[in-house]
Formats: C-alpha cells, sequence, structure tokens
C-alpha cells in the first residue's frame, strides 16, 4: 500500500514541509534545509541553512542576495535525482522564469510533484514545463478563474510596436518584474524583429546581465537612467512596474506607460497600474492551462495553492478528480 | 468590428485628451465606409439600438459556462459587460468570421428583444476577448471611454481640411453613417444645408481663477446670475421648432408646453427652468423639479400643470434673418432686448443684468445669493462675438461657495471600472432625536446622502483600510461600519425630498475634508441641514 503524500506532505507555518526528509520546499522564512522552486522573492529568501534548487535559480539569489545567501547551496539540474532521508527529489522546468522548476518529491512509493509557479506557453528565455505523472499534483493558483485567457504573446507585443508608431514623439515605457518578466518582454521584441537598442530602469541591469552569462540573449542593452536623457525619443524603456507614474519616469518626457502583466486582463488593475497600454503578458499559466495540467499530470488529486483556489477546485472536482486548498501563506499574487 | 473594439480598448486606457484624439483620427484614417460612420456615432451617442437587459445577457452566458464558475469570476472581475467577454466560451475562431460593426448596427437596429439575443451570441462566437467587451458596451448604449461627442467630431475634422464649426454646424442634419458629411470632410462636395434649424454650437465659459480678477477690468463685463437650469437653444423658424440641449441633442419632446407657445423665427440661447408666474413674478423651482421633467420623454398632462417648464433667455444668435454672431454681446443684448419688448411671452423672459460698480461689490452679491435657482455669476465680456465651443477670456462662470456639513459615514460599497477593489462608495448620515426601547431620549443616525469623489487616491486608500477594519456588518456588497468616522462633506444645495428616511436630499455631495480627528457625536444635526433648505 504506497504511503499518501498527505502523510508525509503538510503545510506548517513556515511553509511546506517533508517531514521524512527534513526540508521545506519555498519556506516563507529561514530554516535549516530547503528546496527553492525558483528565484522570485516571495519563494526564494536568503537566510537558509541548506539550499538545493537549480544552477540558475541559485545563481539568480546570489545576484539578488549576495554571496552568503545560504550557508550551503547545491545545485541539482533537470532530471537529476537527490536523496534525503527516504525521500528522492528531483527537479523538473516548470517553464516559469529562468531555472525555475517542479519539485518531484517520491516517498514510500508514491510521487508528489509541486509545481511552483508555471506556465505552458512558449518563453524564449525558459525550458518549457514538462509534465510529471504523480499521485498528488501542487499546483498554483494564480490566475484560477475562468476569465483568464492570456491572448498570444504576439498580438501584446504588436500593441507595442503600434503604440510607438503612433506617437513618434513619445517613449513606450514598460512596467515589468525584473526578473523574468523583463528578460521574457526583451527575447519577445528581438523574436518580432525588433532590434533597436533598449532602455533600462537601473533595477532591471543585474539581472538582464546575469540572463545574457547564462546564455539568453537580449540584443543591446542601454542604461535609461542616464544624464541626457534628451537622446531617448521614441524607444522602448523597461522599469519595474512601482516606478510608473513616479519621478523617476519624468526624465522620460511623457511615455505611453505600458504594464506587462497576466493581471492586465482586467480593465480595473489596468487602470490601477495606471497602463495606457496594458499587456496580457504572464509567466504563470492562465486557466485553460491550469486544467490542462491537471489533465497532463493525470493526478488522481490536486493541491490548490496561491491565488484564486475556490474556482479551480471546483473546475477539477467536476472534471472526477480530488481536489482541495492547501493554505499556504506568504506567497504574493505579483508577477 | 475588430478596429472599432481595438479603438475602444485603447480609448478606456487614454486619459489625455490629445492621446484620444489621436487614436479616434487613426481609427478614422483607417475603417472603411460605412463602419466609421457608425463608430463615430456610436462615440457621439447617437445610435438608437434596442437595450439589452444585464440579466438577459446573464442568462446567455450561464446557458454556456458553470453558473458558480460564473458567479466567482463576475464577483472577481466586478462588471457585467467584461465579465462576460472574458468568460465567454472561445470557440473555433476560424470557423466564424467576427462581423463588421455596420453589420452589428444596422442588424440590431431592426431586432426585437429576442432576436437581438440571438444575434448578439452569434458575434460573440466570432470575436476575440476585446471585441466581445465591445460588442457588449455598443449593446448596452454606453460607451463610457471619456469621449464627448466634441471630441469625435474634432478628430473627424483633423482628418479632412474641414474646420470643426463647419462640421457641428451641418452634423445635426445627417443621420448615422453620416455618408454625405465623410466624403465631404476627406475632400468631395459640401452637403447643401436642408435647413436652418440645425443646432448650432454653443458658445461656453471657463471657471473664473479669482485671483485673476483683479486683471479684469470690471467695465469690460457684464453680470448675469448663473440659472441652476439646463442650458438649451431654441431653433425657430418657417412654422418648425426645435429645442436643443447644450449638447446638441434635441429634447422637444419632452417640452410640449414650452413649444406650443413658440411662434416666432429665431435662434436663442437661454436657460431651461421649471417656473411660475405669479402676478407676473416669475417664481423658479428647485433643480429637481426640472429633474423630473427631463425624466419624462413624453410628460403627463398633470406634470406639465405642476412643473411648467420656462426660459430665461441671455443671449440671441439669429433673429429673423439676421445672424447676430458676429455682433459683440452689448449689440446682441440690444437686439434681444428689442425683441423681447415687442412681444413678452409668459413662459419666457430676459435674464436680468446685474449692476455693479466693482468686483468687491459684485462678490458680496455673489455671496447673498442663496436663493433656489442660484447657482452663482456669469461674467460675459461685452465686447465678445459669439465664438462656438469654449474659448478662452470671453465668459466665465463664477460658482457660489459649497455648503458644507459634518456627517458620520455609515455604509460603503466598492466602486466600479478604475475602484472596482476600493471601497469608494459612501454613505453618510447626521444626528437626530429619538427615543430608544426604554423610553429615554437619545439621538440616532439617519442616511442624507451618498458621496463617490472629492478625496484623493492617497485618502481613498486609507479610507479603504478604515472601512476594512471597521466593518461591524455586510449585507451583500454593503459593509456596514462602526459610525466613528466624520467627514466634511461639500454639496450644493438641499432639498426636501420624500424619497429619503431623513425627509433631505443633497446635490451633488462630495467629500471634502476627512476628519480624522473628529469624535462621531460632534457630527452635525439633521436640523442643522435643514435650515439650509434653499
Amino acid at each position: 500500500m504506497p504511503l499518501h503524500p498527505q502523510h508525509w506532505l503538510k503545510a506548517i507555518p513556515g511553509g511546506l514541509y517533508c517531514e521524512p526528509g527534513g526540508f521545506f520546499i519555498d519556506p516563507s522564512r529561514p530554516v535549516d534545509r530547503a528546496i527553492v522552486t525558483h528565484g522570485h522573492g516571495d519563494h526564494a529568501r536568503s537566510g537558509h541553512g541548506k539550499v538545493a534548487a537549480t544552477a540558475d535559480t541559485l545563481a539568480i539569489m546570489e545576484v539578488r542576495y549576495g554571496e552568503g545567501f545560504a550557508r550551503e547551496a547545491q545545485a541539482l539540474a533537470y532530471g537529476e535525482r537527490l536523496a534525503m532521508g527516504d525521500v528522492t527529489i528531483m527537479l523538473e522546468p516548470a517553464g516559469h522564469i529562468l531555472g525555475s522548476a517542479q519539485v518531484v518529491l517520491e516517498h514510500g512509493g508514491s510521487r508528489a510533484v509541486i509545481s511552483g509557479d508555471y506556465k505552458r506557453r512558449f518563453d524564449p528565455t525558459c525550458p518549457p514545463f514538462t509534465p510529471v505523472k504523480c499521485d498528488v499534483f501542487i499546483t498554483e493558483a494564480t490566475f484560477g478563474l475562468p476569465v483568464f485567457h492570456h491572448p498570444p504573446d504576439k498580438g501584446e507585443i504588436a500593441k507595442v510596436l503600434h503604440a510607438r508608431d503612433l506617437f513618434p514623439d513619445r517613449n513606450v515605457l514598460i512596467g515589468a518584474y525584473s526578473l523574468g518578466k523583463c528578460q521574457r518582454v526583451i527575447a519577445l521584441l528581438r523574436r518580432a524583429g525588433y532590434d533597436r537598442p533598449i532602455y533600462l530602469h537601473g533595477a532591471h541591469q543585474a539581472l538582464c546581465d546575469l540572463y545574457v552569462a547564462r546564455g539568453v540573449a537580449l540584443g543591446t542593452l542601454l542604461p535609461a537612467t542616464v544624464a541626457d536623457t534628451a537622446k531617448i525619443r521614441n524607444e522602448i524603456v523597461l522599469c519595474p512596474p512601482s516606478a510608473i507614474g513616479e519621478v523617476w519616469s519624468r526624465r522620460l518626457g511623457d511615455p505611453v506607460p505600458a504594464v506587462a502583466s497576466g493581471w492586465m486582463r482586467i480593465r480595473a488593475r489596468a487602470r490601477q497600474a495606471r497602463a495606457e497600454l496594458p499587456l496580457v503578458i504572464s509567466d504563470h499559466a492562465d486557466w485553460d492551462e491550469l486544467l490542462q495540467t491537471a489533465r497532463d499530470v493525470d493526478a488522481p488529486e490536486v493541491w490548490v495553492t496561491h491565488g484564486r483556489e475556490e474556482a479551480l477546485i471546483h473546475a477539477i472536482e467536476q472534471s472526477g478528480r480530488k481536489a482541495r486548498a492547501l493554505s499556504l501563506v506568504g506567497y504574493e499574487d505579483e508577477e | 468590428m475588430q478596429l472599432f473594439a481595438d479603438l475602444l480598448d485603447a480609448l478606456s486606457y487614454q486619459p489625455a485628451r490629445n492621446g484620444k484624439l489621436r487614436l479616434i483620427e487613426d481609427y478614422l484614417r483607417h475603417a472603411p465606409d460605412p463602419d466609421r460612420g457608425y463608430a463615430l456615432a456610436a462615440l457621439c451617442g447617437e445610435l438608437d439600438l434596442p437595450s439589452l437587459k444585464p440579466a438577459s445577457l446573464r442568462e446567455m452566458t450561464v446557458a454556456r459556462v458553470d453558473p458558480e464558475l460564473f458567479g466567482w469570476s463576475y464577483d472577481y472581475v466586478g462588471d457585467l459587460a467584461e465579465t462576460i467577454a472574458l468568460i465567454w466560451p472561445t470557440p473555433d475562431l476560424a470557423s466564424h468570421v467576427p462581423p463588421r460593426l455596420s453589420e452589428v448596427v444596422e442588424r440590431l437596429r431592426l431586432a426585437g428583444r429576442a432576436e437581438a439575443m440571438m444575434l448578439m451570441a452569434g458575434w460573440l462566437d466570432g470575436l476575440d476577448a476585446t471585441g466581445r467587451w465591445a460588442l457588449l458596451k455598443l449593446a448596452a448604449g454606453a460607451l463610457r471611454v471619456g469621449v464627448s461627442a466634441r471630441l469625435a467630431k474634432t478628430a473627424l475634422s483633423a482628418i479632412g481640411t474641414v474646420s470643426l464649426d463647419e462640421i457641428e454646424e451641418l452634423w445635426p442634419q445627417h443621420e448615422p453613417p453620416y455618408a454625405e458629411l465623410i466624403r465631404w470632410i476627406t475632400g468631395g462636395e459640401k452637403p447643401a444645408a436642408r435647413n436652418t434649424l440645425g443646432f448650432r454650437p454653443l458658445m461656453l465659459s471657463h471657471p473664473l481663477d479669482e485671483s485673476e480678477l483683479g486683471a479684469l477690468a470690471c467695465h469690460d463685463f457684464c453680470a448675469e446670475w448663473k440659472w441652476d437650469g439646463i442650458r438649451v437653444q431654441i431653433a425657430a423658424g418657417a412654422g418648425e421648432v426645435r429645442l436643443y440641449s447644450r449638447a446638441g441633442e434635441e429634447i422637444s419632446g419632452a417640452f410640449p408646453d414650452l413649444i406650443e407657445q413658440i411662434d416666432f423665427e429665431a435662434v436663442l440661447d437661454g436657460e431651461l427652468l421649471v417656473a411660475k408666474r405669479i402676478d407676473g413674478e416669475v417664481e423658479v423651482a428647485p433643480f429637481n423639479d426640472l429633474q423630473q421633467r427631463l425624466n419624462r420623454k413624453k410628460p403627463s398632462a398633470a406634470l406639465l400643470l405642476s412643473n411648467p417648464a420656462h426660459v430665461r433667455l441671455y443671449d440671441a444668435l439669429i433673429i429673423g434673418h439676421d445672424d447676430l454672431r458676429p455682433l459683440p454681446l452689448r449689440e446682441r443684448r440690444q437686439h434681444l432686448e428689442a425683441w423681447y419688448a415687442q412681444r413678452p411671452r409668459p413662459r419666457f423672459d430676459l435674464s436680468p443684468l446685474i449692476q455693479f460698480s466693482d468686483w468687491s461689490e459684485l462678490a458680496r452679491l455673489r455671496a447673498d445669493a442663496r436663493s433656489s435657482g442660484i447657482e452663482g455669476l456669469m461674467l460675459k465680456r461685452w465686447e465678445s462675438p459669439y465664438i462656438a465651443g469654449r474659448v478662452k477670456g470671453h465668459w466665465f462662470k463664477w460658482k457660489r461657495d459649497a455648503l458644507t456639513i459634518d456627517a458620520v459615514l455609515m455604509y460603503a460599497q466598492r466602486g466600479h471600472g478604475k475602484r472596482s477593489s476600493f471601497y469608494s462608495d459612501f454613505t453618510f448620515g447626521c444626528w437626530r432625536p429619538m427615543i430608544d426601547d426604554n423610553g429615554a431620549p437619545g439621538r440616532e443616525l439617519v442616511p442624507v446622502g451618498k458621496a463617490y469623489s472629492g478625496f484623493t487616491d492617497e485618502e481613498l486608500k486609507k479610507l479603504d483600510r478604515w472601512v476594512r477594519n471597521n466593518t461591524v456588518e455586510r449585507f451583500g456588497p454593503v459593509r456596514v461600519l462602526a459610525p466613528a468616522l466624520v467627514a466634511e462633506f461639500e454639496f450644493d444645495s438641499v432639498h426636501e425630498s420624500t424619497r429619503h428616511k431623513s425627509g433631505l436630499a443633497l446635490r451633488f455631495p462630495r467629500f471634502h475634508r476627512i476628519r480624522w480627528d473628529k469624535p462621531a457625536n460632534e457630527a452635525d444635526e439633521v436640523e442643522t441641514l435643514k435650515k439650509l433648505i434653499s
């Protein structure tokens, strides 16, 4: 009789804990042993004893937190197996950002997969999500409502280029999170044939440099935070979403504010973000992808964490699988 | 439809007037005929489509999606059209042809409700999320993308060589999709003017910046009261009469009592009021009485008797066959007075000129003016010709100061649109005496009004947090608040009303200051408000 993961994988204060392995996954406070799915701040925190993650994720953590971000770091390649106690750990691509991974755990004859954050569509900056068959699938639910259908990226990137044509005297200022979204937007612009230099807010520089160093081509990138900004006209500039409408953006004259995020699907959210040009570009699975993934991993039971759980649980149950909410605190809705 | 949908989408996010202009121009340059004509009509609010009931749209949607999922989604999104647009199951787009805007308008115009719903379902299947949203907005009748008819016409003027004034003058003689007009504007021949009763764009005023008053010479200006009615233009001649609102919308049908008295040939500018002549004196009723008339497209005989319409004239554009618009106001006024003196009409009078010798005297008059029907003062330059639009430096409105009251926040609801995640709609109340269950005298709060504006974004965030921390009960979307936060509210006037528990209704209430410091028991009493009834 295989040992159901509910006996060895639990949500406790601090995060998801695997008892027989003695480790947490993406803990929200410093712990002795941690597996980290990806480099976003609410998943990868500093101060743990021992951290296992992909080499890319560890490199990201080092850029963000400095060299001593953990006492000991262990790099795991996708597909490589690691034993901790009675538990076998394996990382598989999650398609979310560079280095992002799902955590595959095997113990007592059963297998649980923790998706971390993930998406299913093409991203030039990271390998695609690999479905792994399992007994329990733990999924995120950031966009767990049927109103979230991310349109094809191509159309969203075309909007950016059209705005540049329509407003030849204005820059297009794209607010995008500095890890993942920023580099993906740049890579998508390059694929659409845009070869002019792209300008960056200072907060984006270090991680773009890291992406390039780790083999993701981003073309010519120039700093936007320079003394002579008069030369930056009708260009594409990227900054953190919070910099839109802040004093910093005034240096760019009267830019067309764009925001790249899955939340831009909702008009009220786009207006709150002061976006004139909302770009629905998301690094999370949309509604159909969440349901598709539950089918692909073919788990009889799905645990749903951070996001809009109730609707996703309802829909998964309708498809004949068990589903329940796994209350984890500390993860943000941001992307 | 897709081009139009993209336009509406972009407009809805574009805050700047110039940006909106650029978007509409871009659309008008690229969209085919007759679609662009219908698009203009939609932007100008001149499409008359059968209105689809939100309940039927909802019903149509839950026939296709899980009602429970729909419920959660609507709750999250907060806007019905947007929820439907996003949740509508996308069929294989390749097998559906998206409709053209002209097809949507032409078929919807002739369709009954049931047929309209069928058509809508078919079209929704052929559009993407943005297209579906635009279609639903169009069918709902109100686009709410922050574009005035004037702005749309300005964009139309910009793509051709015809001035806005010329367009506006001919516009009312044409119907969507304005084929002749568009042909003319884009280089074709000018359509013949069919009659002279078209709407002529009004001359508009700017709010007065009091600090600039010193720079204006007071003898260059005439002063009139700013009447609290609605601005109208009367165009009459050859046995026909048109009454237009300030935006050029014809409202003749709602005012037969006025129309039957018009036997002259002129184009006049004035304020529509509800007023009675009592012993020859015109007594203006509160704006509420006019509101009742405006709400009825066909007024009952009783309403005509109880709320008679009246026009207080202040300018003449044309008298007989003479176009007076190029003349200075001084001369236009003389023409108007002479014309009126020939034969005064009971439902008309002239807006009197206020005598004053300097600005401070005028300021005193303004401060003392509290009677019903007066919103403040108008200052008009004697030398100004009648110029269409809001031209700087000619006409100024000098509104009287608002009234204020300290009231307690009682209920909060989340806003819509930009504020759909914030508690931004507040019901506030004042104290009144009561006898409690034990027979002891006490005080209770009764609601006196609702306010949605007047706070900064920063204050809105603080209010929202306060609401979340001080909710004592919930009724659906409404939160009942602990009676602990006082705000000072501004409003233009108070009227008696049978619709509210307090027996009062405030005109245009808005937040003035949030009194985080003031204890609720120090808020004002209903009695205080009653004394302000105009």
